[in-house]
């Protein structure tokens, strides 16, 4: 599998959520991902650019960027911005969490079920970056 | 997104139809809220064959309406929902409090017995 890399920056809008995971999900098929995988992969993708439309800019439009490396038959995702920042990331992680009745606060623990490993850093004020890897588990894995 | 709606009996059957992410959680509520008040109804079977897509933002929609509708002591269910939307929907406890009936049909003899 030879090396790929793709780098996407859009507006905070809601409507680029899905331009954002069909995007990665498209190149993700590059490896040997099964179908229910890109699915797992699509939410994934959906719940970290989701949190960053909703709690990286209130009230303003912000970029936000999105990185896809395909490399040694492993799927990396970086999901950064550089809005407000997330202030308690223990509290944010943990699952049934939200500021809102109407979500379910359930946007990390499905990062974390559906993608191999998840790392999260925020600062205050400087923004956040969400990088998530995942392995295709029936495919060969490493190939030409 | 597109959001299909009827009323049989007391119950309105929405049937979203496409991604229910967080681009269509807007017009997924203000359709359910309308056909509730509209029949006059407290009871929604929500149709998931359509749906091609669901995330956390598009089950917190479906939450907060079985939170309003569960005030009112009514009643919601979900019918068809597509194999691939299951890892989602079992993953994020919905199941537990919202049952899964394979047809609408199915979820109409219960809701209509179950009785306004």
């Amino acid at each position: 599998m030879e090396r790929n890399y793709l780098k996407m920056e859009f507006y905070s809008r809601t409507e680029n959520v899905a331009v954002a995971r069909l995007t990665v999900a498209t190149i993700a098929s590059q490896l040997d991902f099964t179908l229910s995988e890109i699915e797992e992969i699509k939410v994934a993708v959906s719940e970290a650019v989701s949190n960053a439309v909703i709690h990286a800019y209130p009230g303003e439009m912000g970029l936000i960027q999105v990185e896809v490396v395909l490399e040694n038959g492993q799927l990396r995702v970086v999901v950064s911005d550089q809005g407000r920042g997330i202030t308690d990331l223990a509290k944010a992680r943990q699952p049934s969490f939200s500021t809102d009745p109407e979500r379910m606060g359930l946007g990390f623990s499905f990062m974390e079920s559906f993608m191999d490993t998840l790392e999260v850093s925020s600062r205050p004020g400087q923004g956040t970056r969400v990088e998530m890897t995942k392995r295709p588990t029936g495919g060969a894995g490493e190939h030409d | 997104m597109a959001v299909n709606y009827e009323r049989v009996g007391d119950v309105i059957i929405l049937r979203p139809e496409g991604d229910l992410d967080l681009g269509a959680v807007d017009e997924f509520r203000r359709t359910a809220e309308r056909a509730l008040e509209e029949g006059r109804c407290r009871k929604l079977l929500v149709n998931l064959k359509g749906v091609s897509f669901i995330d956390s933002s598009g089950l917190g929609v479906i939450l907060g309406r079985y939170k309003k509708i569960s005030q009112l002591q009514g009643e919601m269910a979900f019918a068809q929902a597509p194999a691939k939307l299951k890892p989602v929907l079992e993953l994020s406890g919905l199941l537990k409090i919202i049952p899964l009936y394979d047809s609408e049909k199915k979820a109409l003899e219960r809701m209509v017995r179950h009785g306004a």
